[in-house]
């Protein structure tokens, strides 16, 4: 455990050190600024839209906004931008063969590795609502909010919602950054991965749009993005919450055994 | 029956589709060898340390280092081993130290204790702070021998160690790798350069097209070439003569006052005798070694990689 630790702490400040990580994180941080000020500049707003009716009514409400924002394409990208990268890069840099051959083993390094990748969804969703939250707070206050069956949460219970709610929400995109591993490990290719972790991202949710696909929608990685309506129901209803955790489990699962598996038994050659 | 020599290779196959890259290659280096691995650009040296250090799996046979084999044994068979491949690699957005850092970290152990020594040792410790972006070839080669250090390595894996460098690199990185060897450090380095490999090495292999085509002692090497020699004598009629009436003398011809003759030396120290009891002098009698180079390019170019002959295969064995 302690060497997976090692590595893992190597990855982080590895990404520290390279500029796409600000590229994700920064954009993470920009988005909900850009909706407080774009909402302050003009009237109108998202009313149509999960909590968007009550985004000037407190800065609570801010934050869920943009999730609902971020999830069709945005958060998946910044997922994608590290987690199709932290292999690739290696192979990219030719430097798989110098960690390779020291004394941890291939599953220690990969282990460590997709923790990273994992950290880094986690952070730049945490990062996007702190931000917002407090961006959006400043404006319109910390007052309670109404729930999305019209009941008044107090504001200390809405930010155990947030919290929640980012948990579940983090579901689906470590499905994503699995997937980006995945292929980060079996194209070797930087750009490929991030391209192609974006396009499955956006497949779900074209298939989810397509006619007469009801009943697999539940069980695409995509409507786990909305799972948290589920926290901001009184009384809360966990069936979606249910749903995406055993739905993710499994799109987390199978990408991460196969990318375990190619990185176990590749050749590492002249790539 | 254990096998712990520092590098053991049996059978060695690689294949990639049709193409053989490394064809039944059996290696051995015995402690304390400084061992060549010579053979032309494209023969197979690289794949072979590759398999070595665990990076690509052999289509066929094994390889152990001290008796534990990389794929079998993961990590812990590279206990005490360290090198590189196809030029040292590094982080270049991290600096020299940094790196080093995080090799060490992956070492686990004292590695980290190490770090200002290895680098005082290839002298990049004013370097250190830098991104090794930033670095020359020649720096990252020696940052590549700081990183093996690291490990206090037994035995060194390097693939053409002096390959890019300027000549004062070369001389240094040939002074370093003797020095290592001077400590006990076993040494397997692969090379193109002859020069290189007849100034460092106790032992070669010669592979060509994934082959080998000799194994075994520098010595026994240049002795397989069958020396030639060249003889003055105080009568070059009668010598010419006593040399073609002789036994294990061959392609003896006379050129300027000297005869030449190839032959081995039991056959020449029997001619001595014949000359004296002929009532010949032997002024001058030099022995003319066939060249390194020669004997590489006889072994590595041509349509066919050559049959080991029975003394090469016995020297293989």
């Amino acid at each position: 455990m302690n060497a997976v630790l090692k590595v893992y702490k190597w990855e982080l400040l590895k990404l520290r050190a390279q500029k796409r990580t600000y590229l994700g994180l920064g954009a993470a941080v920009l988005v909900p600024i850009a909706f407080v000020v774009a909402l302050s500049l003009q009237k109108g707003g998202p009313n149509d839209i999960p909590l968007g009716r009550y985004i000037r009514d407190t800065g609570l409400a801010l934050p869920f906004v943009v999730l609902f924002f971020m999830s069709f394409w945005a958060f998946p990208l910044i997922t994608a931008l590290v987690a199709g990268d932290v292999v690739a890069s290696e192979s990219h840099n030719n430097t798989l063969k110098t960690i390779l051959t020291r004394s941890r083993d291939r599953g220690q390094v990969f282990a460590g590795k997709a923790l990273a990748a994992l950290t880094y969804t986690v952070l730049v969703v945490v990062a996007m609502a702190t931000v917002g939250l407090i961006a959006a707070s400043i404006k319109w206050g910390f007052k309670p909010l109404t729930s999305l069956s019209g009941t008044k949460v107090a504001a200390g219970q809405g930010v155990v919602l947030l919290v929640a709610s980012l948990a579940v929400y983090v579901l689906p995109l470590a499905g994503i950054a699995c997937f980006g591993l995945l292929l980060s490990t079996v194209t070797r290719n930087s750009a490929a991965s991030v391209v192609g972790t974006l396009m499955f991202a956006l497949l779900m949710q074209l298939i989810g749009a397509l006619p007469g696909t009801e009943p697999i929608r539940p069980y695409l990685l995509s409507t786990q993005f909305s799972a948290w309506h589920g926290f901001l129901r009184t009384p809360a209803d966990w069936e979606p919450v249910i749903r995406a955790f055993w739905v993710c489990a499994l799109y987390v699962a199978a990408p991460l055994a196969g990318a375990y598996l190619v990185f176990l038994r590749r050749d590492v050659a002249g790539e | 029956m254990t096998d712990e020599h520092p590098v053991s290779g049996r059978g060695l196959v690689k294949r990639y589709g049709e193409i053989v890259a490394v064809d039944h290659v059996d290696l051995t280096v015995e402690a304390g060898d400084v061992f060549g691995y010579l053979g032309p650009n494209g023969a197979g040296k690289t794949t072979s340390l590759r398999m070595m250090l665990g990076l690509i799996r052999p289509t066929e046979g094994y390889v152990r280092l001290f008796g534990l084999d990389p794929l079998v044994d993961g990590a812990r068979a590279l206990d005490g081993v360290a090198g590189f491949v196809e030029g040292p690699a590094f982080y270049p957005y991290l600096s020299g130290r940094r790196n080093l850092q995080l090799l060490a970290d992956y070492d686990g152990g004292a590695a980290r204790a190490r770090i200002d020594e290895v680098l005082d040792l290839v002298e990049l410790c004013d370097r250190a702070k830098d991104k090794v972006g930033g670095y020359s070839h020649g720096m990252r080669q020696r940052l590549g021998i700081a990183a093996s250090l690291l490990r206090a390595p037994r035995l060194l894996l390097l693939d053409e160690p002096t390959t890019g460098l300027d000549p004062a690199g070369m001389r240094d990185m040939r002074a370093l790798v003797k020095r290592l060897a001077g400590e006990g450090i076993t040494v397997l380095l692969s090379s193109h350069l002859l020069s290189e490999v007849e100034e460092l090495c106790n032992r070669v292999a010669i592979i060509r097209s994934g082959r080998i085509v000799f194994s075994g002692p520098l010595a026994d090497l240049m002795a397989t070439a069958g020396t030639g020699y060249r003889m003055r004598t105080t009568d070059l009629a009668r010598a010419n003569a006593v040399c073609l009436a002789h036994a294990g003398i061959q392609d003896v011809s006379s050129d300027d006052g000297e005869l030449r003759f190839s032959a081995d030396e039991d056959a020449v120290a029997g001619l001595s005798i014949a000359l004296a009891e002929a009532g010949v002098g032997i002024v001058a009698l030099l022995p003319e070694s066939a060249s390194l180079e020669e004997l590489f390019l006889g072994l590595t170019e041509g349509d066919e990689p050559p049959a080991p002959e029975p003394s090469l295969a016995e020297a293989a064995a």
